[in-house]
């Protein structure tokens, strides 16, 4: 019941303690937390625009470079010197000769009615009318035409570059096809780091390069351009197993493409992730210190409460049994003198007869005896009561303990002198272990003859016949610890309690008042002393008289 | 007649009663009164050696109150206190109170008698010596003690 509170109050006061003192160091954390993801992601994205600008330049220049060749050629070649199959093919091997890495796979020239007239290159495309292709009016609109990434007929990624030129009045289309592996690897210089990922796509969504990760070249992505502003931006996204990933895209070759740089918002980047882990670090650290302080202070502090907690618990009993005892002392009293008066009146009367039965009429009488040892008999009767209500009204006086000079070893040693005959005559034997470091104290002899020959007596009836007592004294600190103890019966542990109360008796009647130790608690309890009780049935008992060291006053 | 003069007050009147006859019986002279304010009474009416007194007594005048009494009538007269209750307090209350000595009901009569053969001795030893001052006083002089002497001189 009391131990299940503790337990209550315990958790109320660890859990309020925990709150109060880690509550502040978690705010702080996740304030430290976030500032520093703050930081570090303005510094992830302006990463990554950063990336995303510069490689989009590059790709922006890179096809600017393949165009403007194109457009060189078409300014200035004719139309009619291009369009014979062998003046291209001269003109395609010294391009192909001359520019290392443009990646160019044909050439063919396209009159206006969309048919092809000559054609350079390892495919057999002469003769082809591409009046019907889509670019091909976009060409003759625009001047200028890249397409989208297809798979051409070797199953390699590439793309085609349209220049419209002009000779007279009829116009005609230079058309080359460019091998986009060589613009992957441009592309791919931007995959940095572990998560780092770079591409193309068009407007759409399909890739135009191949990703590092979760695809291929002409498959569709899981990016939305409309998302993406103007220029370049940096957009954040969920992937597919739930952390962030960092986008930045930029629009390239007239907002058809989109160049696309990633980094996953995971990834440590220098001393940002080093010092956010050294803080969490420190105030895990500190959660910890201050956990195990807060239980290790409220444990021994319910260990104390419940220490004297028991104490009280144990004092309050004593003090109950010191009142019970003061209690039945007054009711003794009161029963004594009730009893007295009568008493008295039988005595008188008793007397009174045997006065007169002394007379002379009654010598003669046939039953004088009879009469006469009558009233023998009720006087010593009424001496016998007198005996246990004087004893009674001796335990309610208390008289206040003179004071002696008192060597308690020769207290005992009269005492048990008194009690030797007795004892050697039912064939017990005394014996005394004495401490002699023993002060000479100030205390009452007459009474503290009278505990210990109480003590010893109950020790010779216990034992009846056989057996050993022995009378030991010492001193422990600012106690004289007197023991008397006897190879006895011992004292069942259900009446020990009872045994100091006043009329406990075990013996048979006419033989013990009861009274013997409850006279000898309270003799001993106003000498500021206690007396203690050891026992164990079959084994035998042991009375401890604690009195204090009351040293005499100097005369 | 020179015997002495006992007075028993106790208000169990069989106690007392008995008391009074087994003194009798000794030779001795007892009268029994029941209540403080009967011993007041004889006390002024008569002379007495030796109170036997019982302390508690219910209603009226206790004991140490008829004692006080007692000794401002007669301060010679020797108390012995008897108690079925024998508290320090009140024993040591009696003592201050001029008592010869106290016992505990029920006495032993043999006890009864010893102490008050103490208190007779004392009583005796006093009056004695009152009684040479007295001589001494009436041989200077006779005119001064005369009157007390005609009161009190029955027993010398
Ligand atoms: N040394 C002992 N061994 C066993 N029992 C004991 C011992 N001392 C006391 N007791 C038990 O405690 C009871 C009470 O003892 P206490 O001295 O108060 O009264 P008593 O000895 O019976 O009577 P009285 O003291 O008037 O002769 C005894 O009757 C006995 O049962
Ligand atoms: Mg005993
Ligand atoms: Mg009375």
């Amino acid at each position: 019941m009391k131990r299940t509170l503790y337990k209550k109050l315990k958790i109320k006061l660890i859990s309020i303690t925990l709150v109060v003192s880690i509550g502040p160091l978690v705010l702080l954390g996740a304030a430290i937390y976030y500032q520093f993801n703050k930081i570090y992601k303005a510094q992830i994205e302006d990463q990554i625009l950063h990336l995303a600008k510069s490689e989009s330049n590059a790709l922006d220049v890179f096809l600017k470079e393949r165009t403007s060749i194109l457009a060189m050629i078409v300014e200035t070649q004719s139309f009619e010197m291009l369009s014979k199959q062998q003046n291209l093919s001269h003109l395609f091997k010294a391009v192909n000769r001359r520019t290392e890495g443009l990646g160019l796979v044909d050439l063919g020239i396209i009159d206006q009615h969309g048919q092809q007239l000559a054609y350079a290159g390892p495919y057999s495309l002469y003769g082809l009318n591409y009046f019907e292709q889509p670019w091909f009016d976009e060409v003759m609109r625009r001047g200028t035409y890249i397409s989208d990434v297809y798979m051409g007929f070797r199953q390699v990624p590439h793309f085609i570059i349209a220049v419209k030129g002009e000779s007279g009045s009829s116009n005609w289309i230079l058309r080359a096809t460019i091998d986009s592996e060589i613009f992957n690897r441009l592309v791919r210089s931007a995959q940095v780091g572990g998560t780092g990922d770079a591409y193309i796509i068009n407007q759409e969504g399909f890739f135009q390069t191949s990703p590092r990760f979760d695809g291929a070249v002409l498959s569709r992505s899981n990016i939305n351009t409309q998302r993406f502003g103007e220029g370049t931006t940096v957009v954040e996204q969920k992937d597919s197993k739930g952390g962030t990933r960092f986008i930045g895209g930029s629009w390239l070759k007239g907002d058809d493409w989109m160049l696309v740089v990633s980094q996953a918002g995971r990834e440590k980047s220098g001393w940002m992730g080093g010092a956010r882990n050294t803080a969490i670090l420190i105030i895990v650290i500190g959660g910890v210190a201050i956990l195990l302080a807060i239980v290790l202070i409220s444990h021994t502090l319910f260990r104390h409460l419940e220490r004297s907690d028991r104490e009280i618990g144990e004092l309050s009993a004593q003090m109950i049994q010191q009142d019970k005892l003061a209690a039945l002392g007054k009711m003794a009293t009161g029963i004594a003198h009730e009893i007295n008066n009568p008493l008295a009146v039988i005595g008188e009367k008793a007397g009174w007869m045997a006065d007169l039965l002394a007379d002379e009429e009654f010598q003669n009488s046939q039953n004088y005896m009879e009469f006469a040892t009558s009233i023998e008999k009720i006087e010593e009767h009424v001496d016998r009561a007198k005996k246990i209500t004087h004893s009674m009204l001796g335990f309610a006086r208390r008289m206040e303990p003179r004071l002696d000079d008192v060597e308690i070893n020769t207290v005992l040693d009269r005492t048990i002198e008194m009690l030797n005959n007795h004892a050697r005559i039912n064939n017990i034997e005394i014996r005394k272990r004495y401490s002699d470091q023993l002060p000479v104290i100030a205390s009452d002899e007459s009474q503290l003859q009278q505990v210990f020959m109480n003590l010893i007596n109950n020790a010779v009836d216990a034992i009846g016949n056989d057996g050993i007592i022995e009378v030991t004294t010492k001193r422990k600190d600012q106690w004289l610890i007197i023991g008397i103890s006897d190879d006895g019966p011992g004292i069942p542990r259900s009446v020990q309690k009872r045994v100091f109360d006043p009329f406990y008796t075990t013996k048979p009647n006419g033989k013990g008042t009861g009274l013997g130790l409850s006279i000898s608690y309270r003799i001993i309890e106003k000498m500021g002393g206690n007396i203690r009780l050891e026992s164990e049935e079959g084994q035998g008992t042991a009375f401890l008289v604690y009195l204090p060291v009351v040293l005499p006053e100097k005369k | 007649m020179n015997t002495f003069r006992i007075l028993v007050v106790d208000d169990e009147i069989d106690f007392q009663e008995t008391i009074v006859n087994r003194l009798k019986k000794r030779n001795l002279h007892a009268i029994g009164v029941a209540s403080g304010e009967d011993a007041i009474q004889a006390l002024e009416d008569e002379l007495y050696d030796v109170v036997l007194l019982d302390i508690k007594m219910p209603g009226g005048m206790d004991g140490i109150e008829t004692l006080r009494e007692i000794k401002r009538i007669q301060p010679l007269v020797e108390v012995l206190l008897l108690t079925g209750h024998a508290s320090v307090e009140t024993s040591i209350e009696g003592m201050k109170q001029g008592a010869f000595d106290y016992l505990i009901k029920p006495v032993k009569f043999d006890d009864l008698l010893n102490k008050m053969a103490q208190a007779f001795q004392k009583k005796a030893a006093h009056d004695s010596k009152i009684r040479d001052a007295k001589i001494q006083e009436l041989i200077r002089y006779p005119s001064r003690v005369f009157g007390q002497e005609e009161e009190d001189g029955k027993d010398f």
